[in-house]
Parts: structure tokens; sequence; C-alpha cells
């Protein structure tokens, strides 16, 4: 791994204490980003580092930048200021090199497209304009529908599911597009215990084939089963590294303020104490 | 109806026959280009855009009369026409993205503004006394009248354009207009997508001026892809029997408005497409009201016969008249609710159909099979032969359902 992972605490006046390093070979680096709806920014001068071969969460309050950071690394909102690198390139050049699965696609649900269909969107960039959806690109998407486990929904119009299966259409999507980044906003929300399982496999099939993973994650009993890395976020970055010694009380203390009661911290399977 | 047939089959002289010819092409290119349109919810752009190709006309008149013409070159006006449009088109575009405005608002103020001064120009127009200024107004509902070859030929061309252009297209189209942001992460340019799109609607718009005019041409990119939509649930589909509907209308109605003297050919075809939205509206299989009311009978029959009979076999009184008529109809109870013979076999069966599904929701734990179970799908639909033996089996010998 080519990151140091040692954990980084923000200074109390918001400065991170390391200043921005060069880009490095990460799957996805984030240097000095600020992203400002009107006036107010939703993320501060952000530094992040993602490892390869790991999965990563993003974690924090609701409205703390999440989605707004992930959006930003990928170039789906413009960043008022800072540098996005995915594999220490540009993030504009690495494009396809990224498979992204939204929090709520805000799609129209009566759209005239099957689950199949919406798969497949996940190789026209391979496709391209001229080339046709062979019989191979044909049963990948299958292939991913089925690693789902939505095979025998494949010819439903998108908008008969239900919400957690339109989740895992949107997820066999993202595998579809066979990227080496995956930028995954909440994935488990409103999915079953079952399906958050399969999904959870369906990830670390993802971690063992080499790929990076990272996911914005609100259940933070599951943290330290899921995944390696995490970068806990509040407008600013707050702190970020390896579970084990990143995922404390005292950080996680720092991300949330007060909404998160002490003795709810006491119960969650965190590293060290305070 | 005598001249009706022939202008069907081409036969009610040169001028009808290059008019349908015409009119069949651009419905086609209309309907199919148009189905972007209507899957990005822009059809009110498109109106605005349309509206906006006046101003353009009027002056591109004045400037070829200035420059010594008679004002009628069909490529000078179109030109014209094309830009003031796509001024149009790009003062929404920044107005929406730049201000605090909605896009419906910059969408009124520009098809007000345009189309104000396009008329203010055509009465300019009007009072010179230079230029072939007569019939320049038919660029509103479109004319028929003095349809040239050079005409046809403008239409065929652009036509077959656009619909290139759009099957070229159908993906990233596609892509935007179900999921911008993710076609975005992907690296599209949505913003590029966007105008292109419009590009192909503006070109459509333009070439289909003369023959069905700026006010309803919007009708014939809108009408055949919401028509479509009645057909399939396939985008890639839309795009084609939008074509193949915009086509039928612009031939049918530009043969109906040859039958007969002073019938407007374009709002005939506007007429026609409805006609035809109107039919698929109440008659296409599956998205149709006609269809989706008979399903529902049916469901709600098969709902009620089951209730019916599980009610008989629990020996419970039926209470509701609709199922006691349904049951009575089919001879499965007599008026009074006792159970015949027949009835009482079947409702032996759907005992057992009920407690045979208990069984495999036992043995089957997490096979995905019991989560079929709607209570009106026959088990022998998700089961095979064997496994419900095996059911059988555990279950013990059938029991009968008594008389009342
Ligand atoms: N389109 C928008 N326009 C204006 N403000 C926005 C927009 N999207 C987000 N915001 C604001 O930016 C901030 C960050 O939003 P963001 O969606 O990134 O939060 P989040 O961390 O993903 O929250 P959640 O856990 O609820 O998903 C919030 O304060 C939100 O109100
Ligand atoms: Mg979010």
């Amino acid at each position: 791994m080519t990151t140091t992972q040692q954990p980084i605490v923000a200074a109390q006046d918001g400065r991170a204490t390391r200043p921005a390093a060069v880009p490095t070979g990460a799957p996805l680096a984030v240097r000095g980003v600020t992203v400002s709806y009107g006036e107010k920014p939703a993320v501060f001068s952000v530094d992040a580092t993602f490892p390869a071969e790991a999965m990563s969460a993003i974690i924090g309050p609701n409205g703390a930048g999440k989605s707004t950071l992930l959006k930003a690394a990928l170039g789906v909102i413009p960043r008022l200021s800072g540098e996005v690198y995915v594999f220490g390139q540009p993030v504009e050049k690495a494009r396809e090199r990224i498979a992204y699965v939204p929090q709520r696609a805000s799609v129209d649900w009566d759209f005239p497209t099957t689950v199949m269909d919406v798969v497949q969107m996940g190789l026209y960039r391979k496709v391209g304009l001229l080339g046709r959806l062979s019989g191979q690109m044909a049963a990948r998407a299958r292939d991913c529908l089925d690693r789902v486990g939505m095979a025998d929904f494949s010819h439903r119009q998108i908008g008969q599911l239900s919400g957690g299966q339109q989740q895992r259409v949107f997820l066999a999507r993202a595998l579809a597009q066979d990227a080496d980044l995956y930028l995954l906003d909440e994935p488990f929300a409103g999915v079953d215990a079952a399906t958050e399982r399969a999904i959870i496999d369906v990830l670390k099939l993802l971690k063992a084939e080499g790929k990076a993973v990272v996911a914005v994650h609100h259940d933070l009993s599951t943290v330290s089963d899921y995944f390696d890395h995490v970068f806990l976020i509040n407008v600013r970055r707050i702190a970020e590294g390896p579970v084990s010694d990143t995922f404390t009380t005292g950080n996680l203390q720092a991300t949330y303020g007060g909404r998160l009661a002490a003795t709810h911290l006491d119960e969650l399977p965190v590293a060290g104490g305070v | 109806m005598n001249a009706f047939f022939e202008a069907l089959i081409l036969q009610a002289g040169y001028n009808a026959a290059l008019v349908a010819v015409g009119a069949a092409l651009l419905g086609f290119a209309a309907g199919s280009s148009g189905t972007f349109l209507f899957l990005r919810k822009r059809a009110l752009v498109s109106d605005a855009v349309a509206h906006a190709t006046l101003p353009g006309v009027a002056l591109a008149f004045m400037l070829m009369v200035a420059l010594g013409g008679d004002g009628r070159n069909l490529i000078g006006l179109l030109a014209g026409s094309a830009i003031t449009a796509w001024i149009g088109l790009l003062l929404i575009e920044w107005i929406s993205r730049r201000t605090r405005l909605a896009e419906d608002a910059a969408i009124g103020a520009v098809l007000g503004v345009f189309f104000g001064v396009g008329i203010v120009l055509l009465t300019i127009v009007q009072s010179m006394s230079a230029g072939r200024q007569a019939g320049l107004e038919s660029f509103l509902l479109g004319s028929t009248a003095g349809m040239l070859f050079q005409d046809a030929v403008v239409i065929a061309v652009g036509g077959s354009l656009a619909v290139f252009a759009t099957w070229l297209m159908r993906r990233p189209m596609t892509l935007v207009a179900f999921d911008s942001e993710y076609a975005a992460a992907m690296g599209y340019n949505v913003r590029r997508i966007d105008l292109l799109m419009m590009g192909l609607v503006l070109a459509v718009t333009v070439i289909g001026l003369k023959l069905v005019g700026l006010i309803l041409i919007v009708a014939m990119l809108i009408i055949p892809a919401v028509t479509a939509r009645f057909w399939t649930d396939r985008s890639g589909r839309v795009i084609w029997i939008a074509g193949t509907i915009g086509g039928l209308s612009g031939y049918l109605g530009a043969v109906l408005s040859a039958s007969a003297p002073a019938l407007p050919t374009g709002p005939i075809i506007v007429l026609v497409a409805a006609a035809l939205f109107v039919l698929s509206l109440l008659l296409a299989p599956r998205r149709g009201v006609l269809a989706a009311v008979l399903r529902h009978r049916r469901f709600q029959r098969r709902v009620h016969r089951r209730q019916g009979l599980l009610a008989l076999a629990a020996r419970h009184a039926i209470r509701e008249t609709y199922t006691l008529r349904l049951l009575t109809k089919e001879g499965l109870v007599r008026p009074d609710g006792v159970p015949t013979d027949i009835g009482r076999a079947q409702a032996a069966k759907v005992a057992r159909d009920e407690r045979r599904w208990d069984v495999a929701r036992e043995i089957h734990q997490d096979a995905g099979l019991t989560g079929r179970y709607d209570g009106l799908t026959p088990i022998e639909e998700v089961f095979t032969a064997d496994e419900i033996a095996e059911f059988d089996r555990r279950l013990g010998p059938p029991v009968a359902v008594g008389g009342a």
C-alpha cells in the first residue's frame, strides 16, 4: 500500500494538521476539496485518501456532506476548490475506472426501461455509440443481476420493484461497469438483513478481486465487521485511518457532537476508549 | 369517400402525393426524434423554441429582400428560423442555469418575447413594398398549397439526418433522460447531450415549419412518443414505434385533408395523431385503460373465488354477495349457500394446497420459492409433482369437506 495509515485528527480550529500531500497512486485521493451550495460550504477543505484493496466507510451525521463529497469526487457537482485524484490521475481522466451507486437514484420510475436495460447502462461506455451489445456483454449483465439476487426480475419495468430491489439493481449496474473503484452512497439503506448480507458478500468479493470500495455508511454497529478503513466527516474531515485505531469513541464524539449520547457509544464495538 | 381512397393511393394529383409523402417522412422524423424530448420532459422547451423561429423567418425575408431577392428562398428562410430558435434555446438554458428563475418562467418569457417580436416583424414585412411576402404567415399554421418538390427533398434529407442522429445517440440520450447524475458520473457531458437532443428537435421543427407550422409542430414531436409509450416498456422500441405512429399520422392526415377542400393539413395531422393516442390509451394490451380494467376484474374474481372456497373448506358462511354470486354461477354452491359436490371437492383441494404451502415453507426455508406464495398462484406452478407428493406424504391422507 502506498499511503501511510496514521489516524489524522483535525486541529480544533478546523485546519487539517497535515498539509495537502502530493497525490499518490491511491484509488481515491481528495485534496483540499470545498463544495458549497449557495454560500454555505457543505464540505470544507477536505483531504482524504482511500486505500487500495480495502473497504472504506465514510461516516458522519445527516447533512455532514458525505453524499456531497462523493459527488464532488466523481465530478458530478462542481468543486469550489481542491483536486481529486483517482489512481494518481485527475478524476476527469480516470472516469472509466469508477463505478457509482447513488443514495437514492432520482430517476423517473415510469421510464420505459427494464431491469436488464438498466444494468446494461453500466456497459454503455464500453460499448460506445456504434457497438452492439454482444451476447457476451448481455451475459455479463445477467451475471451481475444474479450476483445481487435479482436475476428473476430482469424483464420487469424498473418502477415495478420495491425500494430495496431497486437499490440492488443499481448496484448490479455499477458491477457491470467492471470498475476498479466503487463509490456507494448508503448501499444498505432500506434493505432487509438478508439483502444486506448478500450485498456485503458482493462487496467483499470485489475487495478480494483487488478493487477499492468506498461506501457511505450509517450503521455504526457494523462498521468494524464490514470495513477496514474509516473516514469521519462533518463538513470538515474529523479523522481517517484503519478502523482498528480510528473508529474510537473520541473520534465519533467529535463527529456527531452531542447527538450521540455517551451511553450509546459505550455499546458500540469501537476501538479503544476515550 | 372516393376522393379519400384516391388520395390514399397517391392518385389525387401530384401536389397531394408530394404532400402525403412529405408529411409521412416528417411525421417519422418528428416521432422518433421527439422520443427523447418526451422522456427528458422537455416538451415545453421545444414549444418555446418553435415559437422562436418566427422572428428568424421575418428577418431572413427582410435580409434577402434587402439583398435584392424576392425573399422566398426556402433554405434562407429556414436558416433564419433556425438561428433565432437556437438563440431562444440558449437563452432558456442560460436563464434557468444562471438566474434564480425556474425553467418554466424562462420558457414562458422566451416564448412570449420571441413570438411577439416575430409577429411585429411579420406586420412590418406585410407593409413592405418590395419582395413577395404573400403567404409568409403560413409558417404559423403550415400550408400545403405551394408545396414544391424542393420542399419534400428538404424534409427527406433533414428528416433522415435527424433520425440517424437519434439512432446514433440513443444510448447517451437514454442515460441522460433516465438518470442524468449517473450519466455525469460516467463522464458524459450532460449539458452537451441535452443541447444535441434539442438541436435535433430544432432541426425537425425547422424542416416541418412550412408543412405543419410552428404552433402545432410540438404536437407532432410529443404525441407519437406518448402514444408509443403505451405499447412498450423499452425506450429503444419507443423510438421506432413513435416514428411509425408519426409517419402514419402524417400520411393519413395529409390524405384526409387532400380529400376535401379547405381542410388544413397541419391541424388534421395532429388530430389523427391524437386519435391514435386515444385508441392506444384505451386499447393497448398492457398499459391501456381497458386492459387494466379487465385485468383488475379478472384478478378480483380469482381472489373472491379462492376466498369463497377457503370459507367453504372452513365451513364458514359466505357473507359477501359478490363471492356468493360468483360461486353460485360456477355451480360450486347452491343459492342458499350450501356447497355442491363440485364445490366441496374444489374447497378440499384449495384447503389442501394451503396446508401444502405450510409444509413447503417449513422444508424450503431459504429456497426463495416459498416467497412466491400470493394466495392465488396454483402450487403446481411453483413446485414439481415430486415435491408436492413429498408434501402430501408429510401431510397424511386428504380430509374431505363435509356438507353444511
Ligand atoms: N442540492 C442541494 N442544494 C442545496 N443544499 C444542499 C443540496 N444538497 C445538499 N445540500 C446541503 O448540503 C449539506 C450536505 O448534504 P449531503 O447530502 O452531502 O449530506 P449527507 O452527509 O449525505 O447526509 P445524509 O446522511 O442525510 O445522506 C446539507 O446541509 C444539505 O442541506
Ligand atoms: Mg447522503
